[in-house]
């Protein structure tokens, strides 16, 4: 019940400062021109698919590389709404009210964090509308549709959970932004550097962000894709609550 | 009485690294009074608040916040608690409205009364007109307004208030002053300041820290009581000869300062005022001015760490 205070909170004061309107009209607008790129595409090898032995569908063509796409774009966008969420209230000192109120640390961490997924969610949900336009001249594989959704929110989650612990590190929202976009960027291309097939680039390979999406976005649902993201996120959370309660314990 | 003390602290230390900020303080504040914490910059007031309110974590000690170990059990304690620290902790993109039913949701008022424990601390805070305005438009008397109404919006047993009248005006301070007598009714509070007339209207008690030791725990009365000193400042039109003045009993030297005035030491307690006004009538030296001299709070504070150093000297 905190928690939904809290992020209740959250996600108000996100709405009340101008950054969260435009960046839902900077993403939007861009992933709209990747789309109608997309489906220009579509329509001009429409005949040339259809006399393939295998067809691929509308969704194979047009959703999932939109998706593919939203998700570098907002690699970009996401350490911008997550670089206030601890440091800013840290840098304005308004930490202690929650620090003196009748809340734990996880609930003020987990609480922020659910706010942020809340407006993730909904800018999702504007994303999604693009593909399900489509609906109005045809028909749509929802399967695959429902797996790059899936894999979309998670990658999202991922991303999030990092960018608030690294907005736990700092009282400077910039700082918070810069370190947590170059950890992501690090977890997206640490795949390259396991290629060359050693042992250990399989490791790091395994590690990143990105690989764990392509299956989802071709329609494999693995559970232990889901298991990654979900440690991934469990782990930047729980770092986030140490973080928070060494405040209390030394300066 | 011991069920009744709200507030108990003790052997509370805490360390920076080498820096002791805070020194094996320990003591009670009762239900229904008004604690007055003072002390030079940086001497571990709001370090001691911040324990208190457990936004730190202290090196050794404990603290019990209505019975309740704020260690142990810190969501209870901190239940009974408001705070308001140096800074006001505003969400500066709310309204006073919106802010204060978020404080009111953190401390677990439940749904339906909300409005109502709102509306109060509004009322307590004179803050009813402004409710609807974003609260970084307002003043900074305001929004301090703002961050008491925060600190009481639950009605907790404990009240701390770091600095609470900086940066009002007046007749705020007349005005936020009486509040803190008025919570003082049936909560504890305390209240860290560096203002002597802030302590004498509002304190029923007094702690003083230094170097992040209490240095003096004392009722208003007894620092009041320590503020007098042994000497009268009097002013007179036609000045007898500093031999005269020597005569009169109790007066023990006299020193010339400006403006013709002059100072007679005396023993403690012993003034001659009486026996001065008595011979300055009657040989009509025209006494225009007697002022028993006091000291400032900081004359105190030097005071009391001078004579502890030289105790430990001793």
């Amino acid at each position: 019940m905190m928690i939904a205070t809290l992020a209740a909170r959250e996600l108000r004061s996100l709405f009340l400062s101008p950054l969260a309107w435009s960046i839902l009209a900077v993403v939007q607008f861009i992933l709209a021109w990747l789309f109608l790129g997309q489906l220009d595409v579509y329509i001009a090898f429409q005949s040339r698919i259809a006399m393939m032995e295998n067809p691929p569908g509308a969704t194979e063509v047009i959703v999932a590389p939109l998706f593919s796409s939203a998700t570098i774009i907002l690699l970009l966008v996401i350490p911008l709404l997550t670089m206030r969420l601890v440091s800013e209230e840290r840098r304005s000192r308004t930490l202690p009210l929650l620090f003196s109120a009748p809340v734990s640390m996880s609930e003020i961490v987990l609480g922020k964090y659910l706010g942020l997924l809340g407006f993730l969610a909904i800018m999702l949900g504007l994303i999604t509308l693009m593909p399900l336009s489509l609906l109005s001249i045809g028909t749509l594989d929802f399967g695959l549709l429902a797996s790059n959704l899936l894999g979309l929110m998670l990658m999202l989650g991922a991303f999030a959970a990092a960018g608030l612990f690294m907005s736990t590190l700092t009282a400077q929202p910039t700082v918070a932004a810069i370190s947590t976009f170059g950890l992501l960027l690090l977890l997206w291309i640490i795949e390259l550097t396991g290629k060359n097939g050693a042992e250990a680039g399989n490791v790091l390979a395994y590690l990143s962000l990105q690989r764990h999406y392509e299956a989802l976005l071709r329609g494999l649902f693995n559970s232990s894709d889901i298991l990654y993201y979900l440690l991934f996120i469990a782990a930047f959370l729980v770092l986030g609550i140490r973080r928070l309660d060494a405040d209390r314990l030394q300066h | 009485m011991e069920h009744d003390s709200l507030i108990r602290v003790e052997h509370l230390s805490r360390r920076y690294g080498d820096n002791l900020a805070v020194n094996d303080v320990s003591f009670e504040v009762q239900r229904g009074e008004v604690l007055g914490f003072l002390g030079p910059n940086g001497a571990g007031k709001s370090t001691t608040m911040q324990m208190l309110t457990g936004n730190l974590a202290p090196s050794a000690g404990r603290i019990t916040i209505n019975g309740i170990d704020m260690l142990e059990r810190p969501k209870e304690a901190k239940l009974a608690l408001g705070f308001l620290p140096e800074q006001p902790p505003l969400y500066r993109e709310l309204s006073v409205d919106e802010y204060l039913t978020f404080c009111a949701r953190l401390n677990r008022i439940a749904k339906g009364q909300v409005a109502r424990a709102v509306a109060q601390a509004k009322e307590r805070c004179g803050l009813t007109e402004v409710g609807r305005r974003l609260i970084n438009n307002l003043s900074k008397g305001y929004q301090q307004r703002v961050g008491i109404a925060q600190a009481i919006i639950h009605s907790p047993d404990v009240v701390i208030l770091d600095e609470p009248t900086v940066g009002l005006d007046p007749i705020q301070i007349r005005e936020i002053r009486k509040l803190i007598r008025e919570l003082g009714g049936e909560h504890s509070v305390i209240l860290s300041t560096h203002i002597l007339p802030e302590v004498q209207a509002t304190c029923d008690r007094v702690q003083i820290i230094n170097k992040g030791q209490l240095v003096l725990s004392d009722t208003i009365e007894g620092l009041t009581r320590r503020m007098q000193t042994s000497s009268l400042v009097v002013a007179l039109r036609r000045p007898p000869a500093p031999e005269q003045l020597q005569a009169i009993p109790g007066v023990q030297a006299v020193e010339r300062l400006e403006e013709g005035r002059l100072r007679l030491s005396h023993e403690p307690e012993q003034s001659p005022a009486e026996a001065l006004v008595e011979q300055a009538v009657a040989q009509d030296w025209g006494l225009y001015e007697l002022v028993p001299e006091r000291l400032s709070l900081e004359d105190v504070f030097v005071n009391i760490t001078t004579t502890e150093h030289k105790e430990e000297a001793a």
